[in-house]
């Protein structure tokens, strides 16, 4: 009994030695497993950049979207000049954004981050100026009546009723910029884009392939965790249909 | 800012255009790109989108494929596009993986088209829409004399959102060895050539700005309401996908 299994188990080793795994050159399959575990690795360091590079971008779009959005919402002028120029930033292509911050900052993240924060800045200037118009006046009169002053006013009572819809923007940002980091490849900081490129380039389906999902399951997994947080931080919203 | 300079240079130098792989045969294969895939959003997404916001139904799908699209890196389709059947083959005037990149140009093109064409329709008041039912006017009536005209504005800022779009994955389509302006902003990295990087960089950003300014004439143009209205409509915010938490 012993000898049969012994010899069961040699053939089938054998037999996964001399088949080539489904990522060989001679298979070049675009759904492969064995990829996977193969570049584990790689995949995951390319994940981890691709991550920074997405939460650096949207947060320096925040932080400037709120400050610029503070500044600017009770001076019409301002405000339709700061909605003009992010549209105008927004139509540059990503290829022609990168290669022209390139310039300045070189072949490194900070081309990536500034770029992508300056697209996400055009989504969530509006968004947070949305947000605070859509505080009622008279919350903000009862408030006010209150003694409430301005900072207080801000942190205690416009901000957290503004949070729905500059969440609302966040997710939007978040997911388009884990899409274009991609094209960060340009100059080197792609996160997975730069094993995408690597993938075209070698005609390695099953790198495109797992690199291409790994891009939409990053953004999903973000987006699902912004509504998380979202219906955290707003548990007066819970319940009321919207 | 020397570089700069080299740049101009660069493009207003007549030698720079010309050849197989100048910026004029680039310039043409990214416009051919762009409207070829234009016309068949136009042609199979509006249609769609308005019939969708006439009935009433069939938008909550079109408005999650566009957010699900959102996900999707432009780059990933287009590598997954070139390694797949379509290939990396020439496609007459289109030029290499041109056909690849048209196909991933439509599929980037159909999701602003349809959503902002069904909730154009939608958002038309339906008292207005239930008066001229009352007055007779048979359902195609309601829709040409009605809906579409109010839904214009929102139908158009559809549209151009989408050349917007189109104009910068076309692009893109030179990472994949594709066709189009791209090319001499890699070839310009790859060989350490700044001068094709900023150049290529200053003619596609030029492309996209003039794109935009004339797809708002048209979306001005072709709106009945905007003098009603006054200041309106703003892409980005009015998106429904923005306000679908």
């Amino acid at each position: 009994m012993h000898v049969v299994s012994l010899a069961a188990v040699t053939t089938s080793s054998a037999v996964l030695a001399a088949d080539p795994p489904c990522y060989a050159r001679s298979v070049n399959a675009w759904i492969c497993p064995e990829y996977v575990e193969r570049y584990a690795p790689e995949l995951l360091d390319a994940t981890v950049q691709h991550l920074f590079l997405t939460v650096t971008s949207v947060a320096l779009g925040l932080v400037l979207a709120v400050a610029l959005a503070l500044v600017a919402r009770n001076r019409p002028r301002m405000r339709s000049a700061l909605q003009g120029s992010t549209t105008i930033v927004y139509t540059i292509p990503s290829l022609a954004m990168f290669s022209l911050l390139a310039q300045a900052t070189g072949l490194s993240p900070t081309t990536v981050i500034v770029g992508l924060g300056l697209y996400s800045l055009a989504i969530l200037v509006r968004n947070v100026l949305a947000g605070l118009d859509a505080v009622p006046a008279e919350v903000v009169e009862a408030a006010t009546g209150l003694g409430y002053g301005r900072l207080r006013l801000l942190t205690r009572v416009e901000a957290p009723l503004a949070v729905p819809i500059v969440m609302a923007g966040l997710r939007v940002a978040t997911v388009s910029t884990v899409a274009m980091v991609t094209l960060g490849t340009i100059v080197a900081y792609g996160g997975l884009g730069n094993m995408l490129a690597n993938g075209i380039d070698d005609a390695f389906k099953a790198q495109v392939f797992t690199t291409s999902v790994l891009c939409v399951v990053l953004a999903v997994l973000l987006d699902l965790l912004l509504v998380a947080f979202t219906r955290l931080v707003t548990p007066w919203t819970r319940g009321v249909a919207t | 800012m020397n570089e700069v300079g080299e740049a101009i240079t660069f493009l207003l130098d007549p030698a720079s255009w010309s050849g197989t792989d100048g910026l004029g045969r680039q310039l043409t294969e990214q416009v051919l790109l762009t409207v070829t895939a234009l016309l068949v959003v136009v042609l199979v997404g509006l249609p769609l989108g308005l019939w969708f916001g006439h009935r009433g139904r069939g938008g909550t799908f079109a408005i999650n494929v566009s957010n699900v699209g959102r996900a999707v890196p432009v780059f990933a389709v287009l590598a997954l596009l070139s390694l797949g059947p379509v290939g990396t083959g020439v496609f007459g005037p289109y030029g290499r993986a041109g056909l690849a990149t048209l196909i991933a140009l439509v599929l980037f093109g159909l999701p602003p088209v349809i959503t902002n064409a069904y909730v154009g329709v939608r958002e038309v008041d339906p008292e207005v829409v239930e008066a001229a039912r009352g007055t007779g006017m048979s359902e195609w009536q309601v829709f040409r004399s009605v809906e579409l005209p109010l839904a214009a504005g929102l139908v158009a800022n559809g549209v151009r959102l989408a050349v917007v779009q189109l104009w910068a994955t076309a692009t893109i389509a030179a990472l994949v060895a594709g066709p189009g302006l791209g090319n001499t902003i890699t070839y310009g990295f790859s060989n350490n050539t700044y001068r094709y990087v900023i150049g290529g960089a200053i003619l596609v950003a030029l492309g996209a700005i003039v794109l935009e300014g004339v797809a708002a004439l048209v979306e001005r143009a072709v709106d009945p309401m905007r003098r009603v209205r006054g200041s309106g409509q703003n892409g980005l915010v009015h998106t429904p996908q923005t306000t679908a938490s």
